[in-house]
């Protein structure tokens, strides 16, 4: 059996993030091709339904980064999001959805190598604990034929 | 039925060298919905922008994937080419190939996977996204502003100079703020009124600015462009427009011993009175609180006197609404005075002063005329006492950060007092010195090394009157903590630059974000230092945080050149990425329950209340509407609207959805 491709997606904001994975490219740092950025204008956009909706999909990790703290385009965006995941998180925590598979981090658009850093080990992490088959079993959708990696 | 045209840029070799793009094409193009797919060397060049065009216009596309490099890079442009061929631009989006994919991945078969999978999901974006105009504002192009010190002033002129209306509003009967206070400025000890007062005067000749002095905001409505503000012109009981400004009213008042403000209590003014004889507009006003025949009912001499009969004791505030586009904030801030410091004898002894009661006996118009003499006996102190930071870096005071000017104007003081004083001793208890600045840390040199000035590293812990003396008891750290006691004859206090009383207030008016301690927030410490939060509210001065006068007028420069870029258009036209409430037919209107959580959530006060009405003029429903002149396009309120009814333009729900789903499942 081929080695486990793990799918990532990552839920990043317009301003920092993005921008720190532009960083990432213009500075040539490599990382693992696992990963399909979505673009938001900012993380207090990010609905957790849609973190939801990836696992539905199919998805195996998640990472959602935004600016750091006090430095958000749009001031306190990024709080919400915090605010946010600490719910979010205890409530998969609650019903049984590993929260290891979700990485939530602050990437400005200065820190390219933090990005292909924080891609990288979340790639390695997901690969140790293996494909998302528990949520894949209790999602209604049937799973469909695994065709790329 | 949607007719995408999928462009893929070869980049050079930038994208070709990791991605086969022939392959992305082919592939992309048997989706559903894809009317053309092809690769191209330069997309961005002129005969790739014209090969999109011509596709729209063949094939009647109605979206457009550009799969070349970050969007953040080449958007416009794309954009800008789709609408020349007649396509809405924000019907073309780009796929990041290039940053997020050739450089840094090897060239593989994943890679070119993952650029499959990246084209997928936009075109599955755009299948989504709705064709959106830019929003247009007008601007009204009147700048409002708020408070007459020097960084009010410098903006006034500024806005004004750049050939834009300004109403200049300030609290006080005249303009000049705290720098009229002050005897000299460092670093260069030019004298302050000098500089200062062929400004103001310039400002209330100048054609394109309205003065209105002893006037307040009294309600603000609106957003950028459009502002709508009230003014508060408090009644002067004064005709301004008959009154010569002869101060014949000021000598014949018999109410002398007020304590003046502009002289900081050390001297005395009138009921009716001109705060300072330089002041702009040099006309008097009326104090109704301390005036005889407002308190008591009777006396009105200064009517009797008065050659033009301008005294009018019937006058009432007045308010006025005007209209502007920009509001420059300028309210400057204040110092606490010697009655916050129990250590320092509570305010209780005369020759206990503030450093801004120490420029006023430093100054050639104020009380003593320049001569440094204590306030108690009028004798020339001859062991003075500086204590720098008296508030200021102390957390057990509520004031843990530094005032910024305090190291500086020390210095200055035990200057002047050196040069006034011959023969003087003087002390200056200090922390640490931050003499940041052009010319500043000379300054102190100087101070120290040629007016020899003794400077003592540690705090002052308490000051105590004893046989006609000020005993300062203090601690030398450098000398190992060594108890320092001094006999002093004057004590001055740098006391902490504070928010002005009322600045919560007026933020709270005009939805300006503030800190702890009240001082207005910028809307970026480092990039945004003169915008707020609010579009087209623009601070300057030491409203934002303690500032010196070169920094206030600056920062006053700063915001005049912001509010005239604002008027250098007719009409605002802003990206029409921002939040919308649905609407739906009604009975029900809008999904909107009207929990106003959003309300809550915006940064921007972007969110109101809007009520719908039956043909009755009854209220029926009240749901939240987005005021799009002040929406900035977060998102915020969309994540937490509970019954998703508010989305915002090109990140809708359906677009998100439709990206994440494509993202995960090949075809």
């Amino acid at each position: 059996m081929a080695e486990f491709e793990p799918k990532i997606v990552a839920f990043v904001c317009n301003w920092c993030t993005y921008a720190g994975a532009d960083l990432t490219g213009t500075s040539r740092i490599k990382y693992a091709t696992n990963v399909r950025i979505v673009r938001f204008p900012c993380t207090g956009r990010i609905d957790y339904m849609l973190l939801l909706k990836a696992f539905d999909e199919g998805a195996d990790g998640i990472i959602v980064s935004g600016c750091h703290p006090n430095d958000c385009h749009y001031t306190s965006g990024n709080f919400h999001a915090r605010r946010r995941w600490m719910t979010f998180r205890s409530m998969c925590d609650f019903m049984g959805i590993d929260t290891r598979r979700i990485k939530f981090s602050w990437v400005s658009a200065a820190e390219g190598a933090k990005w292909a850093d924080i891609v990288n080990t979340t790639v390695a992490s997901i690969r140790e604990i293996g494909p998302y088959d528990e949520y894949k079993k209790v999602a209604k959708k049937p799973v469909k034929e695994e065709n790329h990696g | 039925m949607a007719k995408i045209g999928v462009f893929i840029c070869h980049c050079g070799e930038n994208i070709s060298a990791t991605v086969d793009c022939a392959k992305v094409a082919e592939v992309v193009g048997k989706y559903d919905g894809v009317a053309i797919s092809v690769d191209y060397k330069y997309m961005c060049s002129d005969p790739g922008q014209t090969l999109i065009k011509k596709a729209i216009v063949e094939k009647g596309l109605t979206g457009v994937v550009v799969a070349s490099c970050s969007p953040r890079m080449h958007e416009p442009t794309f954009r800008k080419a789709c609408a020349e061929a007649g396509l809405n631009p924000y019907m073309c989006e780009m796929a990041n190939l290039r940053e997020h994919c050739s450089w840094v991945h090897e060239k593989s078969e994943a890679t070119t996977q993952k650029a499959i999978d990246l084209v997928r999901t936009i075109v599955e974006k755009v299948k989504h996204n709705q064709s959106l105009n830019a929003i247009k504002v007008p601007v009204t192009k009147t700048a409002l502003v708020i408070g007459g010190g020097i960084a009010g002033i410098q903006a006034s002129l500024d806005i004004a100079n750049s050939g834009h209306k300004v109403i200049l509003i300030e609290k006080d009967p005249s303009i000049g703020g705290h720098m009229s206070q002050l005897s000299e400025t460092f670093p260069t000890l030019d004298c302050s009124q000098c500089i200062l007062t062929p400004r103001m005067v310039e400002v209330a000749q100048h054609p394109n600015i309205a003065l209105y002095t002893y006037a307040e905001l009294e309600s603000i409505d609106g957003f950028i462009g459009n502002f709508k503000v009230k003014i508060r012109k408090k009644a002067k009981s004064v005709d301004e427009k008959i009154c010569t400004g002869c101060g014949l009213c000021t000598t014949k008042c018999p109410n002398k011993k007020i304590p003046s403000e502009f002289n900081e209590g050390l001297g005395n003014r009138t009921a009716i009175y001109v705060p300072f004889p330089q002041a702009v507009p040099n006309k008097p006003v009326i104090d109704k609180t301390l005036c005889t025949y407002y308190t008591k009912g009777k006396c009105k001499i200064c009517e009797k006197f008065c050659p033009t009969h301008a005294i009018k004791f019937d006058q009432e505030d007045e308010i006025i609404e005007v209209p502007v586009g920009a509001i420059v904030l300028a309210t400057g801030f204040t110092v606490k005075k010697t009655n916050f410091f129990p250590e320092y004898g509570y305010g209780k002894h005369p020759d206990i002063v503030t450093g801004l009661q120490f420029e006023r006996l430093a100054s050639a118009s104020g009380p003593t005329l320049g001569e440094i003499r204590r306030p108690s006996d009028g004798k020339i102190p001859e062991t003075i006492v500086f204590v720098a930071c008296a508030g200021s870096r102390d957390e057990a005071k509520g004031i843990p950060y530094c005032s910024k000017i305090c190291c500086m104007y020390t210095a200055k003081h035990a200057m002047l007092y050196q040069h006034k004083v011959h023969g003087g001793k003087s002390y200056v208890f200090y922390m640490d010195i931050r003499a940041g600045g052009k010319n500043y840390d000379e300054f102190v040199r100087r101070a120290i090394e040629e007016d020899g000035v003794n400077y003592i590293r540690g705090r002052v812990s308490r000051v105590y009157e004893k046989n006609g003396k000020l005993i300062v008891k203090g601690a030398d750290t450098l000398l190992g903590a060594t108890p320092v006691e001094i006999e002093a004859d004057m004590v001055v206090l740098a006391t902490a630059g504070v928010a002005n009383e009322g600045a919560e207030e007026l933020a709270q008016k005009l939805h300006v974000s503030y800190d702890p301690y009240h001082f207005f927030a910028e809307a970026h410490p480092k990039l945004k230092p003169v915008e707020t939060n609010t579009a087209g509210i623009f601070l300057a001065g030491a409203c934002q945080a303690p500032r010196d006068i070169p920094e206030s007028v600056a920062m006053a420069s700063g915001a005049a050149a912001k509010v005239a870029g604002l008027f250098s258009q007719d009409e605002l036209t802003r990206e029409p990425l921002i939040a919308v409430v649905n609407r739906q037919a009604p009975p029900v209107f809008s999904s909107c329950v009207g929990c106003f959580l959003c309300m809550s959530a915006c940064p921007y006060h972007a969110i109101e209340k809007e009520e719908i009405k039956n043909r009755q003029g009854e209220v029926i429903k009240t749901v939240a509407k987005v005021n799009p002149g002040l929406c900035q396009g977060c998102g915020t309120c969309v994540a937490f609207c509970r019954t998703k009814s508010i989305d915002i333009q090109g990140y809708t729900h359906e677009e998100v959805y439709s990206e994440v789903m494509a993202l995960l499942n090949d075809y």
